[in-house]
């Protein structure tokens, strides 16, 4: 496949996920919509392009293993794992219902495909650099990324893996910070100010990169990029938009974890052009 | 002159022994190689000594990661800290996930004495079975400490083990065979159960050892597994001795006693005494000051004994 169609496919199955999440949060009557919907697009790059992995053998030791802190955002995990064939569609229709492998967050005694249970913040980064050291010791060649939410980095725990993660030199460790700008309450610089993070990430021993997060070409070419420097942990940030994709709930902080409605959803996807996969 | 012996030893040699035929084995420290005694371990197996700094939160995270990747991590620091610091990291990472951790809290207890309230870990027991999916284990003496380490290791799952440095006696002979949520009778008996499990299993023998010059036979358990606990071994001992004391070197709230009157009150209500601290921050003291002071020697479970059998009359 030549890049541009590996771009188009991309960019259709997100439509499709997008379309699928925005019901499926709609018909439980919970979840994180704006962070999902900023998340989607790096995701769908990871799971359709980037990582080694087979969703027929979700346990292969040596697998690359993909780690979502912003465990909060499993609508857009599972809605992937779905679409990338962990485990049927049509069980999406149980999320959040009574005794549905699907919660609110993520299980990975439940779910195929999810490494670690998420929930609280700033937990994804530690595990994942345990999992990278694990990689060094038994001289595997997996790969393990790591998404984490940027109001997330407000969390001490981040800054401690982000040192270890340096000094044990974890080229084969890639974080993606998920940068939409805004937290459940309000913009992070308001809340917290995380800027300059960049700057932040190098001061901490690490490789970093910047990229639109919703442009899959330039996805593609960072990801490909890895490891930037040898022996140093990679760290990606990712400008997004939290709604992206549906025009009013684009950078508005009331849809960090509102419910559409009926005619919110419809309109929403209207927007989301129906695409045939 | 009875030997005495710091069980951390016991725990650091069978971990070595592991280590070296089965190459899983890791050991990961937040600066506490010498405190955990894993001195030795990372000399001979320096790739495998992961030391990520003061860093609990951080320690328990890597510890989940180094499972996800097939390792058998062995993750140790300070009770107080390891379990106190890092508490979500231990219910998220560790035990929701059940990841194939194994927990080591070293210098639990009033261990540190003098250092105070913020160094004692007397909180552990509780906050640790109340979380799912744990085993809690609180090895009595070397013996026990080691068959703990090797059966943690080939357990698949959770495990917090709780190691004390203060000097125990052996209580158990090596024909013992330690079993994850099987108390273990160090002496029959059928007038009253003393309970302990730790540091203090060795106290509750010299207690029964003056009681049985009362003419009183006391039953000692040794309660090393605080989740899942004995069940049966409880119900068998207030049905069998008709009352029961727990003790511990832990806060009455939710630790031992607690676990041990759960059973009690909702099978087998019998009459029960739960010797521990009460409730309260220590004053400062050294480790054995602190014992005596919150009666936990063997003279205050004899005398908590006669107090008990005699309001049973």
């Amino acid at each position: 496949m030549s890049d541009r169609q590996n771009v188009e496919t991309l960019s259709r199955v997100a439509t499709a996920i997008r379309r699928r999440d925005l019901q499926m949060i709609h018909n439980a009557g919970l979840g994180h919509i704006g962070g999902d919907l900023s998340a989607i697009d790096i995701l769908v790059t990871l799971y359709f392009s980037v990582l080694r992995i087979d969703p027929r053998a979700p346990d292969a030791p040596e697998r690359d293993r993909f780690i979502l802190s912003k465990g909060h955002c499993a609508g857009a995990l599972y809605t992937t794992l779905a679409y990338a064939g962990f485990f049927p569609r049509e069980e999406l229709d149980t999320f959040v219902q009574p005794l549905s492998c699907l919660n609110g967050h993520p299980d990975r005694n439940k779910v195929p495909g999810v490494e670690t249970n998420t929930g609280p913040l700033g937990h994804g980064l530690p595990v994942a650099v345990g999992a990278a050291l694990a990689a060094r010791l038994t001289q595997a060649p997996w790969r393990v990324f790591v998404l984490t939410g940027d109001g997330e980095l407000q969390e001490g725990s981040n800054w401690e893996a982000a040192m270890s993660a340096s000094h044990f030199q974890l080229d084969n460790l890639i974080l993606i910070v998920d940068r939409n700008r805004l937290q459940q309450g309000d913009w992070t610089e308001r809340t917290m100010h995380l800027d300059p993070l960049t700057d932040k990430w190098r001061a901490f021993g690490w490789s970093v990169r910047e990229v639109n997060g919703h442009d899959y070409a330039g996805l593609l070419e960072t990801f490909s990029a890895v490891p930037f420097e040898p022996g140093k942990p990679n760290c990606i940030i990712a400008y997004t938009q939290k709604g992206r994709g549906v025009s009013f709930m684009q950078d508005q902080v009331t849809w960090h974890h509102r419910v559409p409605t009926t005619e919110e959803l419809a309109a929403a996807l209207e927007e989301l052009k129906e695409v045939a996969l | 002159m009875t030997l005495l012996y710091d069980c951390r030893d016991a725990f650091e040699d069978t971990l070595r022994e592991l280590a070296e035929r089965d190459s899983r084995i890791v050991a990961v420290v937040n600066d506490s190689v010498g405190s955990s005694k894993l001195t030795q371990f990372g000399e001979e197996y320096p790739n495998r000594l992961v030391n990520v700094g003061i860093a609990e939160q951080n320690m328990v995270g890597v510890g989940a990661g180094l499972a996800n990747g097939g390792l058998i991590p062995f993750v140790c620091g300070a009770a107080p800290f390891l379990t106190g610091r890092a508490l979500e990291q231990i219910k998220a990472d560790i035990a929701y996930s059940n990841a194939n951790v194994k927990l080591c809290g070293m210098s639990s207890g009033m261990a540190y004495g003098a250092l105070g309230p913020t160094h004692h870990s007397i909180e552990d027991m509780a906050w640790l079975r109340a979380i799912a999916n744990m085993t809690v284990i609180v090895p009595a003496d070397p013996i026990e400490t080691a068959q703990a380490v090797q059966v943690a290791a080939n357990t698949t799952g959770p495990v917090f083990l709780r190691i004390s440095r203060l000097p125990v006696p052996v209580v158990h002979d090596d024909a013992y065979r330690f079993a994850i949520g099987k108390a273990a009778l160090l002496r029959d008996g059928r007038d009253l159960t003393l309970i302990a499990n730790g540091v203090l299993v060795s106290q509750a023998l010299e207690a029964a050892a003056l009681l049985e010059a009362r003419g009183i036979q006391a039953r000692v358990l040794n309660m090393s597994t605080v989740r899942p606990l004995d069940r049966e071994a409880v119900q068998a001992a207030a049905m069998e001795t008709g009352s029961i004391i727990t003790v511990e070197e832990h806060t009455v709230y939710g630790g031992l006693g607690s676990a041990v009157a759960e059973v009690v009150v909702t099978t087998c209500p019998v009459p029960m005494r739960i010797l521990g601290v009460p409730g309260v921050f220590a004053p400062t003291g050294s480790a054995s000051w602190l014992l005596q002071y919150f009666q936990l020697t063997a003279q205050d479970i004899y005398t908590a004994a006669l107090e008990l059998l005699g309001a049973k009359v």
